[in-house]
């Protein structure tokens, strides 16, 4: 299964090192990756998608919560979570089919940030879910060049009452 | 008062009670070594490879329960601690180690000597540093010496550029060192405490199973007084021997690969396994598919990530097996279980440990002739291999901290300077290095570290011309197709030893094993080392094939009486 794991580290050199080091060590691929400050600049919170067995990973978690640097592991996908991702895509276009397109885009609510004579280049944001859906919409037209962020997210502060029970 | 950064350190490393550091120098280091050079308290051991440096620092914190240091310099220094860090890691043995770095403005240049040591090492550390503000290095070693002791112990790294050696600062011991993300649970949860004194209190053939974490919790008494109340039956980790009485009616054996059947059976057989500083290695459990499938586990660990890593615990507690046991002592009922020790006496009775003494002189006679001359009082450190595992079956370690061997990493050559940092801790203890003649020859350069200071090791090799384990595995599960295992053409020990300045010997024969090691223990002012040529082909039994279930163990008498 798919696990967001969110992990608040010290904000200083080699933490991240560490913290892959012992996804790789074990053999694990990591999704997506994506780290950035927080409302307090001596700590960083990293926001890690993996996907495999319940137990290792149950493992891996507590093997994070082991090293030195590292504040806090919250795996998100036990509780609700709000998970957003930021992709740029650059699609094909001729004049026969712009207007479809930015009708598509439109539809995820995404905007075409840069504009050529053969290319319109996409923003989107929302869940994976709905990025795959816009990619799969845009691939026919011609997928020039493509970046995703990998998600971001952030635990909702209205639980249901059994979610909360179980922590 | 004003300090170089390297004058911090010593005195640091005197601060926390450090008295011997084991290393050699170089370039980056020199600022290091200058300040040891000053350093009245903290005598320095020249060692003749930074891996022996290593290894005498681990078998010296294995022998007294104390933190052992080392020092190297940058790059080559650096990169010969890595195989002693990842045995004393894989051990959870507490360290440190200082390695000199390249000057912070050459780091990641390629300069001479340099290498990436916090790189390398962080997955064989417990933590590891890189101080490059003399600011805060007084801090970063107190946490050093703090992490490596406390918790799970383990080596911790220090990697210290020569500028900032050289660089002068106020000197600040900090009193106390606050971490906030750094806090080892010692205290067991008491409703889970409680569970499990129920479960074993209720249990009918409960299975008590012990490792390393009771030596380094220093918990072998209340291991004691724990077992003798519930009355079950105790199998060690070979890390843990030592921590529960060889010679007690209630030890029933090491447990796995080459574990007593009795007490390999009795585990899968157990209703309930109660496993304390222990975590169920592939060498104790064998295939886990078929393991104690009738159990319940309770597993008690300092260290949160061994639970449930590769058994799924019942009654998990985290705790320190000091403060948890007694706990356990104080609530559970006092119980003999007749009936289960009925069934155990059969299995001891039809499984015992064999050898047959007939032919060439076999290794395990040795072994047991080192037990009745010393009466179980040696410290016995060895190498890995054969030897280790016969050194582990046929003599019955009473005291904590008396067997000292590499288990996780199963390092061949950390026997030798392990006995020499062991007899460096403890100059009064009698102590061995148990080798083969494959092992010995991976580390002898440091034997001389042993003339120079007088220590009276007794090197004994049980030599049989092989990389006998590997080759006993090509026999039993490879056709005997004897690849890369063949030591014959070898050195003369004996001539070895004395051009060190060690005594020599050579013992061919059953008659001559006493008188030698009699001769051996005499000598007080050098070390003797024994070349005992035994039965080349002689196999470790039982054993238990990689990938089958415990239970199901090739006995000597298939192999050899056969």
């Amino acid at each position: 299964m798919k696990h967001t794991i969110s992990v608040l580290v010290e904000n200083k050199p080699g933490v991240l090192a560490r913290v892959v080091g012992l996804f790789s060590g074990r053999g694990f691929n990591i999704e997506s990756l994506t780290v950035g400050e927080t409302e307090d600049v001596c700590v960083s919170r990293m926001t890690i998608v993996v996907g495999g067995d319940d137990m290792i990973l149950e493992q891996v978690s507590k093997q994070l919560n082991k090293l030195v640097d590292i504040i806090k592991v919250i795996d998100m996908t036990e509780k609700q979570f709000i998970n957003r991702e930021l992709a740029l895509i650059k699609v094909a276009v001729n004049s026969g089919n712009r207007g479809e397109v930015i009708q598509v885009v439109n539809i995820f609510r995404g905007k075409v940030v840069d504009i050529s004579s053969k290319t319109f280049t996409v923003e989107v944001t929302g869940s994976d879910d709905k990025i795959n859906a816009l990619i799969e919409i845009l691939l026919p037209f011609g997928i020039k060049e493509m970046v995703r962020t990998g998600a971001v997210a952030i635990n909702r502060e209205w639980q249901k009452e059994e979610t909360k029970k179980n922590k | 008062m004003k300090k170089k950064g390297a004058e911090i350190l010593i005195e640091c490393l005197e601060r926390e009670g450090v008295d011997i550091v084991w290393g050699i120098p170089g370039g980056q280091a020199i600022p290091i070594f200058d300040a040891l050079f000053d350093s009245k308290k903290i005598k320095l051991v020249l060692t003749r490879h930074e891996q022996g440096a290593a290894h005498m620092a681990d078998g010296y914190a294995r022998a007294t329960g104390k933190i052992g240091v080392c020092v190297a310099t940058s790059g080559p220094g650096a990169t010969n601690l890595v195989t002693g860090l990842a045995t004393a890691y894989m051990d959870s043995i507490p360290m440190i180690a200082i390695t000199a770095q390249v000057p912070t403005k050459l780091i990641g240049n390629d300069a001479f000597q340099e290498a990436d040591v916090v790189g390398i090492t962080r997955p064989i550390t417990k933590h590891n540093y890189l101080v490059k503000d003399v600011k805060e290095l007084a801090r970063t070693v107190r946490e050093a010496f703090h992490i490596a002791t406390t918790g799970r112990k383990g080596p911790v790294l220090i990697d210290l550029p020569s500028d900032v050696a050289k660089t002068e600062t106020e000197f600040e011991w900090p009193d106390k060192i606050v971490m906030k993300n750094y806090s080892p649970n010692y205290k067991g949860n008491p409703s889970q405490i409680k569970k499990a004194a129920e479960e074993i209190s209720n249990s009918k053939k409960p299975f008590i199973y012990a490792g390393g974490g009771i030596l380094s919790s220093g918990a072998s008494k209340e291991l004691k007084a724990f077992a003798e109340k519930t009355g079950a039956p105790v199998g060690l980790t070979m890390l843990g021997l030592g921590c529960f009485p060889g010679t007690h009616s209630q030890f029933v054996g090491m447990l796995g690969m080459h574990g007593t059947r009795a007490s390999n059976l009795a585990m899968n057989e157990s209703d309930l396994i109660v496993a304390v500083g222990a975590r169920f290695d592939d060498r104790v459990t064998g295939n886990l598919a078929h393991f104690a499938k009738k159990a319940k586990i309770i597993h008690i660990d300092i260290d949160p990530s061994s639970i449930s890593k590769s058994v799924k615990a019942d009654i998990p507690i985290v705790g320190d097996a000091k403060s948890v046991l007694p706990e356990l002592t104080k609530q559970v009922l006092q119980r003999k279980h007749s009936e289960w020790w009925a069934k155990i006496g059969e299995w001891q009775k039809s499984f015992p440990l064999l050898y047959s003494r007939k032919g060439a002189l076999k290794p395990q006679y040795v072994i047991e002739q080192i037990y009745e001359m010393t009466k179980g009082k040696a410290i016995i450190v060895t190498e890995v291999g054969q030897h280790q595992m016969w050194a582990a079956q046929f003599y019955k370690y009473d005291a904590p901290r008396t067997f000292i061997s590499s288990g996780g990493l199963g390092t061949m050559g950390f026997g030798l300077p392990a006995s020499i940092g062991s007899q460096f801790g403890k100059p009064n203890s009698l102590v061995f290095d148990i080798s083969g003649d494959g092992s010995i020859q991976m580390n002898i350069q440091e034997l001389i570290i042993a003339v120079e200071h007088k220590l009276p090791i007794k090197i004994v090799i049980l030599n049989n011309g092989y990389l006998g384990m590997v080759r006993q595995w090509q026999q039993l599960f490879w056709k005997k197709r004897y690849s890369g295992v063949d030591l014959s053409i070898q050195p003369d020990f004996v001539k070895l030893a004395e051009a060190y300045g060690a005594v020599g010997m050579r013992v061919t024969k059953e008659e001559e094993v006493k008188e030698a090691l009699e001769k051996a223990i005499k000598i007080t002012d050098r070390p003797t080392l024994i070349d005992f040529k035994v039965a080349p082909e002689e196999n470790v039994l039982p054993m238990v094939p990689a990938g089958a279930a415990i239970t199901e163990a090739i006995d000597y008498k298939d192999v050899e009486l056969a």
